[in-house]
């Protein structure tokens, strides 16, 4: 009870410094719309190509979007040592993990519904009628991603050039997610659905994101100690 | 009935191939006020960080108040307040808020009228439910201040917490130590400057590369004069090797 009274606590501390500041929210917003127009005028009349490659295009906007994002997630802590005064506190260092986690996947799965509407107006893509197999993608490939985002930006936050350093550690370990979302989307949205190969895709992105989160939880207290 | 606050045995610590500490021991009694003193680098940091369990030793152990915090770090750290240069606090939160976090993760029970009695005590209850970010320098540690003795900790660590202060926060820190060593919570704090002098200090601990070199009683100005010594070179006999 105390271990998720105290996650809700870092959660909620997030979310009230995300709505003061909207660092995270105003960045990734910006970054997914840049890369949508781009991708708007480059496949402007080119209706197969968006077919095509329509699932790919929008998983490198929310990845490339989301790490902006995860580079922000421990700005602020380091600010006045902040994560200091968490690890000083009597919380399992588990909970300070679950709870910027947690928070980092609304950040994400938020900017993601944004691009997504986006992404359907611009494009006239048909999200509509598979909205709910889209949504299920979407989240449990976000959360694989978030799952580890975290942890790694815990780590490169004590590295110099973090931002650098992040990208380069997270998408080689998160390319299994990013494949298996990608795919389980286009399968989602091919004419008709190709559902035998989405009910492949989405139980390998669950296992990956039990994976992930197991082994996340249970490496947190090392990335912290010095 | 525990007598030790804090009781570190052996603790070495590395950092790549620099020794931080060097087989310290140190045992700090219930009620008691002990300074660090030591040159920058000495490893005065490093061993209040390896008391409060941000820094893992590679060897030695730690117990604050009877639990051994390699075991029960919770538990270590529910009796402890640090207070250093850095505040930890969040600059988008306001100063209520801030407190209110901490509360949160301690578990404390009417926390409302804690934080607001202890916003009252630093002067902070104008600017309560401003952004600790638009706070001088002097606020900020009023705050930090606030927020590690929230909690009532039995075990209040410093360090160098007179450093950037303006004179009045300075003077307000040095009366918040006094009445906390009146009042018989045990204080540990480090320092390399004793020009603002602390009063009712127990013991005087003197470390340098990593080691204890000697520790002694007596008042701030005895005591300022041994350590000029020791930073000048000065032959003083009472500097010797410790008991």
């Amino acid at each position: 009870m105390k271990f998720w009274s105290q996650t809700a606590a870092i959660l909620m501390k997030d979310i009230l410094t995300e709505y003061r500041t909207r660092d995270v929210l105003t960045s990734m917003l910006l970054f997914g719309l840049l890369v949508i127009l781009m991708f708007h005028f480059a496949f402007e009349s080119d209706l197969e190509g968006i077919r095509k490659f329509g699932p790919g295009l929008l998983w490198m906007t929310f990845i490339f979007a989301g790490l902006l994002g995860m580079n922000r997630s421990f700005a602020g802590e380091k600010e006045n040592d902040a994560l200091e005064g968490l690890m000083l506190s009597p919380v399992s260092w588990s909970s300070i993990y679950l709870g910027k986690m947690l928070a980092n996947l609304l950040f994400l799965l938020l900017a993601e519904a944004i691009i997504l509407c986006l992404f359907s107006f611009l494009f006239n893509y048909g999200i509509w009628p598979r909205i709910g197999w889209m949504a299920a993608i979407t989240f449990l490939g976000t959360l694989g991603f978030a799952s580890v985002g975290t942890l790694l930006a815990a780590v490169s936050a004590n590295t110099r050039m973090s931002e650098v350093m992040l990208p380069v550690l997270l998408v080689p370990l998160v390319l299994p997610v990013i494949l298996s979302a990608v795919l389980a989307t286009a399968a989602n949205f091919a004419q008709p659905p190709e559902e035998q190969v989405m009910f492949f895709w989405i139980p390998v992105l669950a296992a990956y994101d039990i994976i992930f989160v197991t082994l996340s939880l249970m490496t947190f207290d090392y990335v912290l100690e010095k | 009935m525990i007598d030790d606050a804090v009781v570190v045995e052996n603790a070495e610590k590395w950092f790549g191939l620099n020794p931080a500490l060097a087989n310290v021991s140190l045992r700090v009694h219930q009620g008691e006020f002990v300074v660090l003193l030591g040159r920058n680098g000495a490893g005065k940091s490093t061993l209040l960080r390896v008391m409060a369990r941000l820094v893992k030793p590679n060897r030695g152990g730690v117990r604050i108040c009877g639990v051994d915090v390699a075991r029960d770090p919770e538990r270590g750290r529910e009796r402890i307040g640090l207070v250093a240069h850095q505040t930890f606090l969040y600059p988008g939160l306001s100063a209520r808020e801030n407190l209110r976090l901490h509360a949160r993760l301690h578990g404390i029970e009417g926390a409302g009228e804690r934080v607001a009695a202890a916003l009252s005590e630093a002067g902070l209850d104008l600017s309560a439910d401003r952004p600790v970010r638009g706070f001088s320098r002097g606020m900020q540690q009023r705050l930090a201040i606030a927020r590690a003795t929230l909690h009532g900790p039995e075990l209040v660590l410093l360090d160098e917490p007179f450093t950037g202060l303006d004179l009045e926060a300075a003077e307000l820190l040095s009366e918040r130590l006094r009445q906390w060593a009146a009042a018989g919570r045990t204080i540990v704090m480090a320092t390399h400057n004793l020009e603002q002098g602390p009063e009712g200090v127990t013991r005087w601990v003197l470390l340098d590369r990593g080691r204890i070199v000697t520790e002694w009683t007596g008042d701030s100005r005895a005591a300022r004069s041994r350590y000029r010594q020791f930073l000048t070179g000065a032959p003083d006999s009472s500097v010797g090797p410790r008991n």
